[in-house]
């Protein structure tokens, strides 16, 4: 039972693990290239999780200064999260506009269909 | 409160990062091609005065320490600069500064005139996140500024003319940010067990927490992900498409400047923060770093010599230059490293020589086939000249940079009695000059034929830049003083790691 109890105690780094490997399954295993982005997401998201879960202490406060508050959360993780997410959208905006004009120069997202037309372009060269 | 003067000399780590920060802001504002590529060379002359200004002060006076805001180290981003990290500046700075002074007529030439200025602004931008990280002795910064850096390079490489550029802008929007996202995650770890961000500090918290588990994680998690950054054989499946399809300066900016800052970061985490004992003594990392940069120097350079399409030749060139460099690290003693960094420099300075004389080409003929280049040599003598001279660096013939780094290489390999890596340096050594003959051949010994028959002639300061690099591959093949010296210095001071 013990090791029940362990992934119990410990489920934040389980569901970190979770959205992680789900979100590098999909940016592995999609070929729309929207689809393979928004993988990419949920696997920068995962990480917020593996920075903030262990900044946060049980029982603590946020960390204000005032008398009487002496267990606090690390404020660190956030600010740091913060900045890791404002470059996860710019990531997703930028993926996201290639991805636009992708469509428009080959009429297609499918990156299996693009690969096969990119192949012959660079045999017909 | 006293206030105490500004001296600009106090403030020079700064400045190298915003004066491109706030270049680029300005050009966005301007929009016109040729306006901005005035701010934009200002910009870019500006950053080798204070790389040197850093050098020289790291020369006299050891190493700086910057605190951002003024703030104590603890509780803020502190920039570091010791030798190794100062050579870097002025590498990135001096390519930038070249790259720049060449590109404004074959970027005309190759992006259309309203998205110009747009390229001049991601241009500065990837200045500014390639010395950010170069600079910066902060875990969490090098990843904000490799992801400043990184998107817009991947911008950058989008704006080729040909709509191939897009697709291999995407897929290494892709394989960056997964290798960005690795590098967070073992930074993450690390921080969870040190409980700091600074590299410095991290360094001597390491011990107390030394053979954990996480800490292991941690490096294999950094090392993934800034291998994919350096494209790392087989991590480098998004660099050769990117080299063929961006526009031909920015092939050369990036080839010579972004994996190299990569390879620092690897160093500066694995031998400053990690140490020799931690990191090579606890893990297998050596023999799997050796491997790879075996493969990496075997397998890419025979793909290259397949290849049609003279930019991904060069490209995977590059892919295989890179394994020279990890072979220096894996060798982990100072010859050997005192070879992996000089070959950084010296690989920086062939590859953007090669590129710049195929961007002189692609303007004047608009070839990038290798079979079209026929008689080229004979119609276009001053581009095709330089490329000749650079191409020797690559493969390493004495008298040129190529030789000196690997002699150190060879040198280092022997001393560990392995003289069988010695004979794989030699044998890779032989596919360079496979692929570069194969141009040379083509490009000298046959009849012009088709567009190679009546090039228009290239601008003067293309060719010039051209040239300026091509006789640096020489120059530093004779006087080792600079690239090696300080190599070596660097090389010991990483060995010697932050404790």
């Amino acid at each position: 039972m013990s090791i029940v109890n362990e992934i119990i105690a410990n489920y934040n780094y389980w569901i970190t693990i979770f959205l992680m490997l789900s979100g590098l399954y999909i940016v592995v295993a999609k070929s729309n290239m929207i689809k393979t982005l928004l993988g990419l997401a949920v696997f920068q998201t995962s990480v917020y999780l593996l920075y903030l879960s262990p900044g946060k202490i049980l029982g603590g406060t946020p960390p204000i200064l005032e008398k009487g508050i002496e267990v606090y959360s690390n404020p660190l993780p956030h600010v740091l999260i913060l900045t890791a997410i404002v470059v996860g959208v710019a990531t997703l905006a930028l993926g996201l506009a290639l991805v636009v004009r992708i469509n428009e120069a080959y009429g297609t997202i499918e990156e299996d269909e693009i690969t096969a037309i990119v192949d012959r372009e660079d045999h017909a060269e | 409160m006293s206030a105490e003067p500004l001296l600009l000399q106090d403030h020079l780590p700064a400045l190298q990062v915003v004066v491109p920060l706030l270049g680029s802001v300005v050009v966005a504002l301007l929009r016109q091609g040729p306006a901005a590529w005035v701010v934009t060379l200002v910009c870019a002359w500006s950053m080798p005065l204070i790389a040197f200004a850093l050098l020289d002060q790291v020369m006299t006076n050891g190493t700086i320490s910057y605190a951002l805001g003024g703030w104590p180290r603890e509780v803020s981003i502190e920039y570091r600069i010791d030798q190794a990290n100062a050579f870097l500046l002025v590498l990135v700075s001096i390519m930038a500064a070249l790259v720049t002074t060449y590109m404004p007529r074959s970027i005309a030439d190759e992006i259309a005139p309203e998205r110009q200025g747009w390229y001049y602004c991601m241009y500065l931008l990837c200045l500014c996140g390639l010395l950010g990280m170069a600079i910066t002795g902060d875990a969490f910064n090098i990843f904000v500024f490799m992801e400043v850096s990184s998107l817009s390079m991947y911008g950058l490489i989008a704006m080729g003319r040909d709509r191939r550029a897009m697709v291999s802008a995407y897929q290494y929007l892709v394989l960056g940010t997964l290798g960005a996202t690795f590098y967070v995650i073992g930074v993450g770890l690390l921080f969870t067990m040190t409980g700091t961000l600074n590299l410095y500090d991290m360094a001597g918290k390491l011990e107390a927490v030394e053979n954990t588990r996480p800490l292991i994680a941690a490096l294999a998690f950094i090392g993934v992900g800034i291998g994919l950054k350096l494209a790392l054989f087989p991590l480098h499946l998004w660099l050769p498409n990117a080299y063929a399809f961006a526009p031909s300066a920015a092939t050369a900016f990036i080839a010579s400047t972004a994996t190299k800052v990569a390879v620092y970061i690897l160093l500066r985490i694995v031998f400053s923060v990690y140490g020799v004992n931690i990191a090579f003594g606890d893990t297998p990392a050596a023999a799997a770093l050796l491997a790879l940069a075996i493969m990496a120097m075997i397998a890419p350079s025979v793909v290259a010599i397949y290849q049609a399409n003279v930019k991904r030749m060069l490209a995977y060139s590059s892919v295989a230059q890179i394994g020279y460099i990890m072979l220096g690290i894996a060798l982990v003693s100072q010859t050997g490293l005192t070879g992996g960094i000089s070959h950084l420099f010296n690989h920086a300075l062939i590859k953007a020589s090669l590129f710049l004389a195929v961007g002189c080409m692609v303007y004047s003929t608009g070839i990038t086939r290798i079979e079209q280049m026929a008689g080229i040599g004979r119609t276009m003598p001053a581009t095709m000249g330089a490329f000749v001279l650079a191409g020797l660096g690559l493969i390493g013939v004495p008298g040129t940079a190529g030789f000196v780094s690997k002699w150190f290489l060879i040198t280092g390999a022997v001393e560990q009695g392995l003289w069988w890596l010695a004979a794989v340096i030699v044998f890779s050594s032989v596919l360079a000059m496979i692929y570069v003959g194969r141009v040379v051949e083509v490009a000298w010994f046959r009849e012009p034929s088709g567009a190679a028959v009546s090039p228009r002639k290239p601008p003067l300061e293309m060719v010039v830049v051209t040239w300026v690099l091509a006789l640096a591959v020489v120059y530093f093949g004779f006087d080792t003083d600079i690239s090696a010296g300080v190599a070596g210095d660097a090389a010991s001071l990483l060995l010697a790691g932050y404790r």
